[in-house]
């Protein structure tokens, strides 16, 4: 009897040492706290929120409830890691890592741990060559994806002639703002324009040298690659200086609410590029109201639903679940495992009859991944902002970029990538 | 003249103007530092979190209802009211007097005698609270903070200032920030304020022979805790003045705890313990960095001003270790 209850105890505690794989585990690695935590919220509201919609509407994927493991990283590279380590443990499917740092840190641990992960819109470019990299996703679309978007918006409202035009590239000072200098370079050659470089340090709170140089020397337009503060302040100092707004045009990662506000409607007419679509007039959002919110079931404090980044998070949940719905698909069971998670990815085809069925009509790109384009068709839109309403409004759809420009740009930086890291590059044919 | 030279001037008094708004940071520093020789790593948070105050007082902000919501299932986030700009900056004030009571009763009263090290950890430890205890209180969102200061390039000195050039050349007049003239303007009324304060009353005379010698100040009756909680409350109200500047450049967001950055080259090169060196020293680091990244920065490729206003006043401190205006320290074995 004695033996019996100390099995028993042993099986208890087995039971509830390991790790429940019955569900499927999404690691949420979110910032709410720290400087960045104004972006890190909305973002992790949104996914949270959409993944709880699918458990509350459909009963999960599958019949397998999703699980959110969300674990704060401060929008600290070593957090992040640690947070990785701390998670993938429990059945992890798929990591976001909202961080280009981490994602560097991690494609090497993705890799070798065969975990997923996807960077939507940040991280490292080149990754959207998936015969280097196996297991990294960044579609629908990339840095140099955003830097022909906004050169493609400029030949559309110029009639297609940009040459002699003046550009000043106004970019944090860190690897992520330095990404669209080479796709600028290239791109000036081939449509004749030119490009002034001003760095900004970080946090750049302070930016007044390189404001009144863009006085000094007027360049038709100013693009944007920010973060944080930087943005707020390079909106302010635009307004300031009298600058068009609707000549200044920013990444994604400086297009939203928070970076427009402080300026007033001095920011109106500021542009930036996007990927996905704003507001909240779809019909998902009707479902996330009955099945989410008005159950108090909201991830934070709800006051977020709707902005810019808050649709990015809900909109790389779905990309998750619609790749773990391929992989259930592709697998023929419900309860899938990392690798398969992948396959799925790799054979997802995001198309403009799933997204109404989503209820997401134009909320991003159709796109179709395969094992040698894991970044997506890498369209991209243009938003503009209106102080006095309080909204973006997407000015131009999503559009294909020059790929002819970004694409030998990415087979040069995967392969010096896979030449170092010692990566056997995998036959796509 | 030339417009180069004319662009070299309008970066100097852009250069100065910036210099002011790093002194309005440095200051805070030099008030505590000088009354209790610590170094206080808070200030930054502390120019944060009253601005996030007078925000969430302007804007009839309930104080943490997101925590509020989460535990009783409420949904309560604003009173309805809206409180004037003059009203919510003396009532932030009120609350920063609070906070320098706290401080020194939760804190700095268990610290007396201590090394100024522990001090200075201590400072650490309420940054890092702070920060948490801001967002907790107010949000991490970013908040518009319009206090009614003007804003934007003046276009009348633009225009009055266009014809110094000669007719067709590429000179449009000197930009000056109207947030900034009111920055000077306010950082002038402040260190007049100071100075009467510190000169002419017996609370300010007592600051300074707390400055002077603790030891002594405490053997004629001077009470040390009663003074500290007095500079705690200047340095907060000067943290709110700093949080106003900056918050009305960027909006009030966590980011304005770095402005503490700003102030440390200020600090080495003014001194720690000279108001008057906190302003001088904004202006050179302010003037010298902005004409650095003006003639040099182009030629290696810009963003040069974070770690040149570093360079200038280790180079200050090869000759006056105390800092321009710092007392010096000599100490005999």
């Amino acid at each position: 009897m004695k033996s019996l209850k100390i099995a028993a105890l042993a099986v208890g505690a087995v039971a509830l040492a390991a790790p429940a794989f019955a569900d499927l585990v999404f690691p949420s690695l979110s910032y709410r706290t720290g400087p960045y935590a104004a972006g890190g919220i909305p973002y992790a509201d949104g996914y949270q929120d959409y993944m709880t919609l699918i458990n509350e509407r459909d009963g999960g994927l599958g019949g397998e409830k999703l699980k959110v493991v969300e674990c704060e990283t401060g929008y600290n590279t070593q957090k992040g890691v640690e947070c990785y380590e701390g998670t993938k443990g429990q059945g992890a499917l798929l990591y976001q890592p909202l961080s280009t740092g981490i994602t560097y840190q991690l494609i090497p641990k993705s890799q070798a741990d065969e975990i997923p992960i996807l960077t939507m819109g940040y991280g490292r470019t080149s990754a959207a060559n998936g015969a280097v990299f196996k297991y990294v996703f960044n579609f629908p679309a990339n840095y140099w994806a955003g830097a022909s978007g906004i050169v493609n918006h400029l030949l559309d409202i110029n009639g297609g002639d940009i040459s002699g035009k003046s550009l000043a590239l106004v970019y944090h000072n860190s690897a992520y703002g330095k990404e669209p200098i080479r796709t600028l370079e290239e791109l000036s050659k081939k449509h004749g324009f030119s490009v002034t470089l001003l760095p900004v340090d970080h946090p750049g709170q302070e930016q007044k040298s390189q404001w009144l140089q863009i006085r000094r020397e007027r360049p038709d337009y100013v693009l944007m690659w920010g973060w944080g503060v930087m943005n707020s302040v390079a909106i302010q100092e635009a307004a300031n200086i009298n600058f068009p707004m609707e000549n200044f045009i920013g990444i994604w990662w400086s297009g939203s609410e928070n970076d427009v506000r402080p300026a007033g409607a001095a920011a109106t007419g500021y542009k930036a590029a996007t990927f996905h679509n704003v507001g909240k007039d779809y019909p998902i959002f009707d479902d996330l109201q009955k099945y989410v919110f008005d159950k108090g079931m909201t991830a934070g404090a709800g006051d977020q639903i709707g902005t810019a980044i808050y649709n990015r998070g809900l909109y790389a949940a779905m990309m998750a679940v619609e790749g773990a719905r391929k992989a259930q698909e592709l697998a023929g069971h419900a309860a899938i495992t990392p690798q398969e998670m992948r396959d799925g990815l790799e054979n997802l085809e995001i198309s403009e009859e799933l997204m109404n069925n989503l209820g997401m009509p134009n909320f991003g790109p159709s796109f179709k991944v395969s094992c040698s384009n894991h970044g997506g068709s890498g369209d991209v839109g243009i938003q503009q902002w209106d102080a006095a309403a309080g909204t973006w409004s997407l000015i131009s759809d999503f559009a294909p970029v020059d790929m002819e420009v970004i694409q030998p740009l990415i087979e040069e930086d995967s392969a010096a990538y896979a030449a170092e890291a010692g990566v056997e590059v995998r036959s796509c044919n | 003249m030339s417009p180069d030279f004319l662009y070299a001037v309008e970066v100097l008094l852009n250069g100065l103007m910036a210099g002011v708004m790093y002194s309005l940071v440095a200051l805070g520093f030099v008030l505590i530092f000088k009354a209790s020789g610590v170094f206080n790593y808070a200030q930054g948070v502390m120019a944060l979190f009253a601005a996030l105050t007078l925000v969430g007082i302007m804007n009839g902000q309930v104080p943490f209802s997101h925590l509020i919501n989460a535990v009783f299932g409420t949904s309560v986030h604003e009173f309805g009211w809206h409180v004037p700009a003059l009203g919510a900056i003396a009532l932030t004030a009120v609350v920063m007097v609070i906070f320098a009571f706290l401080v020194e009763k939760l804190i700095l009263k268990y610290l007396i005698g201590q090394e100024p090290i522990i001090l200075f950890m201590a400072t650490i430890g309420l940054a890092y609270f702070m920060e948490g205890f801001g967002d907790l209180m107010w949000g991490a969102d970013i908040k518009a903070l319009d206090v009614g200061l003007p804003k934007g390039g003046s276009i009348w000195i633009e225009e009055n200032t266009a014809w110094l050039a000669a007719e067709g050349s590429r000179f449009f007049g000197f930009f000056i920030d109207k947030l900034d003239v009111s920055a000077t303007l306010v950082a002038v009324v402040l260190v007049i304020a100071l100075t009467l304060f510190s000169q002419y009353t017996a609370t300010g005379r007592a600051l300074r022979a707390v400055a002077d010698d603790h030891q002594a100040a405490l053997s004629v009756g001077i009470s040390l805790r009663a003074i500290w909680v007095i500079t705690w409350s200047i340095a907060g109200f000067v943290a709110l003045v700093a949080g106003i500047m900056w918050g009305s450049k960027s909006g009030v967001q966590f980011s304005l705890a770095f402005i503490a950055l700003k102030a440390l080259p200020v600090l080495m090169l003014g001194g720690f313990t000279s108001i008057p060196g906190a302003i001088v020293g904004g202006l050179i680091i302010g003037m010298g960095e902005k004409l650095f990244e003006f003639f040099v920065g182009p030629l290696i490729g810009g963003a040069t001003e974070n770690w040149f206003a570093y360079v200038l006043a280790l180079i200050f401190l090869v000759f006056r270790p105390q800092g321009l205006f710092g007392e010096r320290i000599i100490e005999r074995v």
